[in-house]
């Protein structure tokens, strides 16, 4: 019974392994592999299904990084047909490198910095010059030499005269996720970080918008990679992206 | 080399030289009271001990988080009584660094008990040893070798602890900054010059620990040998 139990389990195994690993490329279709900024996860899911349905035979593949990271996996020769980037310093390494069709590069939303705070925060500021060093212990920002939103952070912190003053209170993160993790376990008081990340959340509140005169424009240049095998189809979706319907569902995903 | 802050060389050794001493003890205390012992449950606890192996980082960093955060079970209880704040601090630092090494202590330390013969220890028993006395003269010298293995072992793996440490200690530059943190952060951005000099640091440290470990290993297993051959 036992060994009979046993064989039974190993059958199971090999038939999920074997139904789950199902191509389907077998059938007649597009295979489209998108590379995106983290940022862009809800957004973009929710657009990979309106564009799935709404375009027989294309399969939208999603694959999420930090910007960096993606660039440099497709100079590596990582397969991809749309890079979607949270900035346009590796939007412009990777047209350089020659690596994505000029021509296509488009910016396709934009964001912003926001200041917050957890909901559960006894009286906290209500603008970017009330932060007093002496009135909190911990501000979270992404590490503003890898974190395009750190580098931003960094930027209005610095206009506002209070890069210096705040120094001992910041604690960065390696993403800005981590940053938004680190207000809502409540264990830094405040955070900055882009306004679609605060959106998500339902444990933090935005204190405040930082000026978009304060740092660099934050736009997402999207583009088609030179080496896709489906330049057309990639066409068609990054068009789709930028489109007044995708825009929208940006939008509502807390994107500018 | 010029430009360079060493803090994060202390911080690391510090880090791990708290960290190992304190692995070390648990390590063996639980391996000792669990060795040749059944009891209802022992299963699940060595799981549980060994569970942070093979964890990803980034679940170990996030669960320490849920425990030691500021509203979290121990660490809102840490501050309210001690005035400790856990996060964002060194003391974070070596937290992580305790959870990921002990279960390669207590892995080396439950083999080294295991393996002792225990008619030596019994013997002792009858001639009316206490147990501390057993426990100092008889098992913790002939299990020292695997102790020992365990305890570089733990060493090692605290001193390049990064993923769970970062969820926990935070980045902050100049207080919670291991060199592990300093090379990621020196990779991601660029600073190649930076991230070498970190780098040769911590593979020099974890080479010299691991070649010593090997090298002590056979002088000793040499001795035991010739031992034997001249009774």
């Amino acid at each position: 019974m036992k060994r009979f139990l046993q064989w039974s389990f190993l059958l199971l195994v090999t038939i999920l392994f074997f139904g789950c690993s199902n191509n389907k490329e077998d059938g007649a279709g597009t295979e489209l592999a998108i590379a995106a900024a983290a940022s862009l996860t809800d957004a973009l899911t929710e657009l990979k299904y309106t564009y799935e349905k709404e375009n027989d035979g294309v399969f939208i593949n999603l694959n999420f990084g930090s910007s960096r990271k993606l660039a440099t996996q497709i100079e590596q020769g990582a397969p991809a047909d749309v890079f979607l980037s949270a900035s346009t310093e590796d939007m412009t390494r990777m047209k350089e490198n020659g690596l994505v069709i000029e021509s296509s590069i488009v910016n396709f939303t934009g964001n912003s910095l926001v200041l917050i705070t957890n909901k559960s925060y006894p009286e906290p500021v209500s603008s970017f010059e009330q932060l007093d060093a002496n009135g909190f212990d911990h501000l979270s920002i992404g590490e503003p030499e890898t974190v395009p939103a750190g580098r931003y952070t960094k930027e209005v912190l610095e206009n506002l005269q209070m890069w210096m003053p705040l120094q001992s209170k910041l604690v960065m993160g390696s993403d800005v996720r981590q940053v938004l993790t680190h207000v809502e376990m409540g264990n830094a008081d405040y955070g900055i970080v882009y306004a679609s990340d605060a959106f998500v959340s339902d444990k933090v509140t935005v204190v405040t918008e930082a000026d978009s005169a304060m740092h660099s424009p934050i736009v997402y240049p999207g583009a088609v990679v030179k080496d896709t095998e489906h330049p057309q189809e990639a066409e068609n979706f990054l068009k789709f992206v930028a489109s007044e319907e995708g825009r929208a569902v940006l939008k509502k995903h807390g994107f500018k | 080399m010029v430009g360079i802050d060493y803090s994060p060389l202390l911080l690391s050794l510090k880090v791990a030289a708290i960290s190992t001493t304190i692995v070390f003890i648990s390590g063996v205390y639980f391996a000792r009271l669990f060795a040749r012992r059944q009891f209802f449950g022992k299963t699940v606890i060595e799981s549980v001990f060994m569970l942070p192996l093979v964890l990803p980082p980034t679940v170990v960093g996030f669960a320490l988080l849920i425990l030691f955060g500021k509203n979290g079970w121990i660490g809102s209880w840490l501050m309210e009584w001690f005035g400790v704040q856990i996060v964002f601090n060194w003391i974070g630092a070596v937290i992580a660094s305790i959870v990921v090494s002990f279960p390669l202590m207590y892995q080396s330390a439950a083999a080294a008990f295991d393996s002792l013969d225990d008619r030596l220890e019994n013997a002792a028993r009858t001639l009316g040893a206490s147990e501390w006395r057993v426990f100092w003269t008889i098992a913790f010298p002939l299990a020292w070798p695997g102790l020992l293995a365990g305890l570089v072992l733990s060493f090692a793996r605290g001193l390049g602890e990064f993923g769970a440490t970062l969820m926990i200690a935070g980045y902050i530059p100049g207080k919670t900054d291991t060199i592990p943190m300093a090379i990621y952060f020196a990779v991601e951005s660029g600073q190649m010059e930076k991230a070498t000099f970190w780098v040769v640091i911590i593979v020099a440290l974890g080479f010299s620990t691991i070649m010593w470990l090997n090298w002590w290993s056979r002088r000793n297993m040499r001795r035991f040998t010739d031992q034997n051959r001249s009774r």
